[in-house]
Order: C-alpha cells, then structure tokens, then sequence
C-alpha cells in the first residue's frame, strides 16, 4: 500500500546540507506490521512524516494505495491524511482544554459527521479503549498510559489503514509502554497497517518487519 | 468542517481562556460603549436645542426692521433716508395674509414696576392676545391680555416678579404702577426658566398701545407671525416681503427671520458634532481592534502544537483559518454586544442625571457601533488566522 521510489529530503542548516533521506526505495504491503529503528537523526522520523504526507519529498514519488500522493495539492494531502493515515505521537499532542472524549471526536468534527453519530462513535471508542471512566477529564487528569490510550483512540476513530507511531512509548515507564505497544499490536491484528518508530530495540524487535536506518538511508529489512 | 461545528469549537477555545477573553471583550464593549453614549451625548444636545427652539415655536416668521446687509453701506443713508419703521399697521396687514394663523406685535424697553411697596426695574414686553400661544407660553394664575382690549391698563407678570411683590400668591386683581401709570394685574406667567438666554420670569407684559405710548414710539421691535402650516412657511416669507416692499413704497428695508433656518443650521452643526465625536469614539474601536490582532498572534504561537495537530489528523489550512477568524469574530461580537448594553446603560444614567438633556443614542450609530467592532475584530483575525494556516505541519508538531 505505501510505495517510495527515490525519496529524498534535503534540510539546510546554515548553508550546509543534510540528506535526511537519501534516495529510499521502500515498499510496505497492506497489514503489515513494521518497526523502523535507528539512532536519532537517522531520517527515521523524517520517513515516517513524508509516508504520513506531513512532509513532501524534495524528490522521488510517493504511491499510497495505488495513488501518487507526491503532488497532491494540501487540500487534497490533509483529505487523505484524514481518511488513511492515524497518528500516534510521543508527545500525546492531546489539545489539553478538550475532555478526553472531545480530543477522540475531534477527527469526526473535521469529516463533517452529524453530532448524534460523533456521539455514538466517541462511545464506542471510549468502551474499547477502556476509557469510559475517564470520558469527561481533561489530559492533565490523565495518566501517561491514558493519554496515550486516547491519542490511540483519537487515531483509529476515523478506521485508517495505516497507524503511525512515532516513538509510542517514550514518554511512558516500561510496563505501561507494553501495554501500549499490545493496544496497537491488538489493533494491527485487527488488519491495520502498524508502522512504529522507536529507538527501542526490544520494542523495535517485536515487529514482524523490523528496518533499520542510518543517515537517511535503509541499512537493514528484515522480514 | 462544518460552520456549526466551527462555530462551537471556537467558542469553547474563547470559554477556555476567560481572563485573556474577557480583557478583550472588555476593551471591544467600552469602544462600542464609547461610540454609543458619545453619540448619544452629542444626539442628545442636537435634541435640546432643537426642542429650546421649538419652544419658540418652528411655524414662527419674525419680521425686524431695517436690513441686514453685508455690503457695508446702509441702505438709503447715501440719499439720506433712515429706514421706515414697522408700524402696528403694517403688523395688521400681514396679519391679513392667507398664510399667516396669527400675529403679534412687539415692543421692548425696560422700565420702573412699583406695587406693594416694592420698587424694580423690568422688562417689558408690549404686545396683544396673541403673543401667548405664539410664544408657547403658559398662565400660572388670571388671563392673558384679552383679545381687543388693546387700550385696557392690564398687565401679566413673570413668575418670579409675581412671587417677589405678591408673596402671597394673591398677584391677580392687584395694582401696579409701571413708570407713571397704573395698570391692574390680570395674570401671572407660568414659570418656565430660560429660554434660550433670557428669563421670561422676570418680565411683565402690557398692551402694545400702552407700550408704545409709555417708550413714546409708533416703531415695532419685531412682528411675531404664525403661520398655518410648516410648508407654507416659505410662501409666507415670500408673501410678507411683497407686501412690506409695497407698503413702504417699493424700498426693502425689513428683515424676515424664520425659525426654521435657525433651526435646521443647528441641526446641522450638532449632526456634524455628533458624526464627529462617533469619529473619536470609533478610534477606540481601532484600538481595540489592534488588541485582537495582538491576543490572536499570540494564541497562534501558544497553540502552535494543537495547531500541527489538527493538520496530522487532516485538517486542511482551510478550517484553520476559519477556526481562528471564527475566534475573533467571537471575541468582537460578544464585546460589541456587551458595549451595546453598557452604552445604553451608560446613556440611561446619563438621562437619569439630566433629566433635561435627551441623551438617546441613535440607531445609526448602535448599529454602526457593532458592525465596526465586528469588523475590526475580523480583520485584525486576517493576519494571525494566515499564520496559523500556513504552519509546517512538521515543526508546529515538534514546537518549533
């Protein structure tokens, strides 16, 4: 389903330039189940942002489900983000004024879904992901463990083909970062695409397709 | 997104800040507060003088004599004639016009009232009947002059000259004696302050005939006319030049004053008054305007990661931008609104204060007043909505 050919992004730091990725040729098939793994500045995240189309190629071509989404215009790019593509961040990035269940409707709110549906679904969501309890508090009464379990929530309300997380667990202590990491695998047996960026190999080492990257390049794909 | 859904969102991000919303939504309602009670001061003083003047009566032609020219040289001194009088027949001729409801004559000097052993100096009016309900005046006590009594020694006191001779109230049916005659009070004027600079109060009003025989003139000071209509007023003017002219032998050497010239040059100057201080008021507005613009720059850096967010989970630069020009909508409507009611607040204590001064603010300018504030609001939201819109996914996300 994603497909780079010769994907490459240069940034400029002063006048000096940095291929973050350099010439990529990646292909990743439906259901699959990927980590990407690498010391930081590897291009690992960089990668994950251009396959999000967060990014854009400086060159090389993007095909996502068959769709050359190189070109796409950010109308068009912000559509399809909405409709394949969930992300999960370090960080949570939940918008801290927002309940836990107003964060997870937020993707509903910008597809233009009638308000009795939203509801519906956001119930549903919060049942799954066992945050029943927890529906009316904001982010900062949340544990990190929760947090994350709405930002998962907030991810897939929405049933994207891919999932994307970069580093799900690092912000998160070792027993709720497994947790985590068997919420999404949970997730990527129920058919999701899983793409996971970590730095963790025992994290790194429990995807079925581990890739590892080192100045912008792909230096190993194991299956 | 849909509007409903923008609308909502936004307003819960303005709920969500209260400090920050209420100190802007507290300078958008005192600049609209501004704009309404200025308006409303300077709406309310084009309202006293228009009603101080129509007091005097708006149908009101008054006729002076001689000319008011602006050439310099008097008119008929190079053939050495003074310009004729108004007489009480001229008076009685205009009277006759199809125009003109009714006329009084006029005439002014001052002299000695002395009654009840008191001794003063005063105004005093000459003139008939009619004067009265020309002049929109009112009777405490008695009658007016009656009507056709002309040569009857009666005399009509101000209130206040009332009150200081006849404390007792018991003014009516009493004598007086104006310089050297002897006249009997038949009314007392009701007390009605200053108009317009001089205090009916204080004068007495006899016959003309009395009057001109006690000042030893046949000249008129004015001849007061009212006509029918407030359309006919310029017909009359026309009509009573004519026959002016005509009676004093073709030579135009009297000068006819309406009212209403008077008036409307008023109402000119305090509209303009009023447009200008609205102009004033309005800078606050700006003002505000640029508070706004100010907040909203800053909540776009403050909200920099939600911003990336809401790009990663698909939302086009489109909504974005929406979402925070719907905010600064907000954020002006609720203070237009709020400085609507503060203003008709404030104007209402301001009539409460001054009872006298009309201090309504007009419709034009309430409305003015929110549509501006609407306005600024929105367009100080342009340049910080733009921002938001057009941050890089990728660093709004990462903080940067």
């Amino acid at each position: 389903m994603i497909q780079f050919s010769a994907i490459t992004r240069i940034f400029h730091m002063g006048d000096q330039e940095i291929h973050a990725l350099d010439h990529i040729d990646l292909e990743i098939s439906s259901g699959e189940y990927v980590s990407i793994m690498g010391p930081s500045g590897s291009g690992k995240s960089t990668l994950l942002n251009i396959m999000g189309l967060l990014d854009k190629p400086d060159s090389g071509r993007y095909q996502l489900d068959g769709r050359d989404v190189t070109d796409l215009t950010e109308t068009e790019q912000a559509q399809v983000r909405r409709e394949k593509i969930g992300f999960v961040f370090q960080s949570f990035h939940l918008v801290p004024r927002l309940t836990a269940a107003e964060n997870i409707e937020l993707p509903l709110i910008l597809t233009g879904i009638s308000p009795a549906e939203r509801k519906a679904q956001v119930e549903e969501a919060l049942h799954a992901f066992d945050l029943s309890e927890r529906a009316q508090h904001r982010p900062a009464e949340l544990s990190g463990g929760q947090r994350q379990r709405v930002a998962i929530a907030r991810a897939t309300i929405l049933r994207p083909t891919a999932l994307l997380a970069d580093e799900p667990t690092g912000n998160l202590d070792h027993r709720i970062g497994s947790e985590v990491m068997a919420l999404l695998e949970d997730l990527h047996h129920a058919g999701t695409t899983l793409i996971v960026v970590t730095h963790d190999r025992e994290l790194g080492s429990r995807a079925h397709r581990r890739i590892a990257m080192r100045d912008g390049q792909i230096v190993a794909d194991e299956q | 997104m849909k509007l409903r859904d923008t609308l909502q969102f936004s307003f819960k991000t303005i709920t969500s800040y209260p400090t920050r919303s209420f100190l802007i939504i507290l300078a958008m309602a005192l600049g609209v507060a501004a704009v309404v009670i200025l308006t409303a001061l300077g709406d309310g003083a084009r309202r006293y003088v228009v009603h101080e003047f129509s007091s005097i009566g708006t149908n009101l032609i008054i006729v002076l004599p001689g000319r008011a020219e602006t050439a310099g040289n008097f008119p008929g001194a190079t053939m050495g004639q003074t310009p004729r009088d108004l007489t009480l027949e001229d008076a009685r001729w205009l009277g006759q016009l199809p125009q003109i409801r009714r006329y009084a004559p006029l005439n002014v000097g001052a002299a000695e009232l002395a009654g009840a052993s008191r001794l003063r100096e005063v105004t005093v009016l000459g003139s008939t009947a009619n004067f009265l309900p020309i002049r929109h005046m009112q009777l405490a006590q008695g009658s007016f002059l009656a009507t056709g009594s002309e040569f009857s020694a009666q005399i009509v006191l101000g209130a206040k000259l009332a009150e200081e001779f006849f404390p007792d109230g018991n003014a009516v049916g009493q004598r007086v004696r104006l310089a050297d005659r002897r006249f009997m009070v038949s009314g007392v004027l009701a007390r009605q302050g200053e108009t317009l600079g001089y205090n009916s109060d204080e004068i007495v009003i006899i016959p003309i005939n009395h009057a001109q025989a006690l000042f030893d003139t046949t000249s008129l000071f004015r001849i007061l006319l009212e006509v029918r209509n407030r359309n006919d007023i310029s017909s009359a003017k026309q009509a009573i030049r004519e026959t002016l002219i005509q009676r004093h032998d073709g030579e135009d050497d009297t000068t006819v004053i309406t009212q209403d010239a008077v008036l409307s040059t008023f109402d000119r100057i305090l509209r303009a008054l009023t447009l200008g201080v609205a102009g004033i008021a309005a800078i606050s507005l700006a003002v505000a305007g640029v508070l706004v613009m100010n907040v909203m720059l800053v909540a776009v850096s403050q909200r920099t990661a939600e911003i990336g967010l809401l790009k990663a989970i698909g939302a086009p630069a489109s909504d974005i931008r929406r979402l925070f020009l719907t905010e600064a909508a907000w954020l002006s409507l609720t203070g237009a609104i709020f400085g609507f009611i503060l203003g008709h607040l404030g104007s209402l204590l301001i009539r409460l204060a001054y009872p006298q001064l009309p201090a309504w603010p007009p419709v034009w300018a309430s409305l003015a007043g929110i549509v501006v504030a609407l306005a600024t609001g929105i367009i100080a939201g342009l340049l910080p909505a733009a921002r938001a819109a057009q941050l890089d996914p990728v660093k709004a996300l990462s903080g940067k």
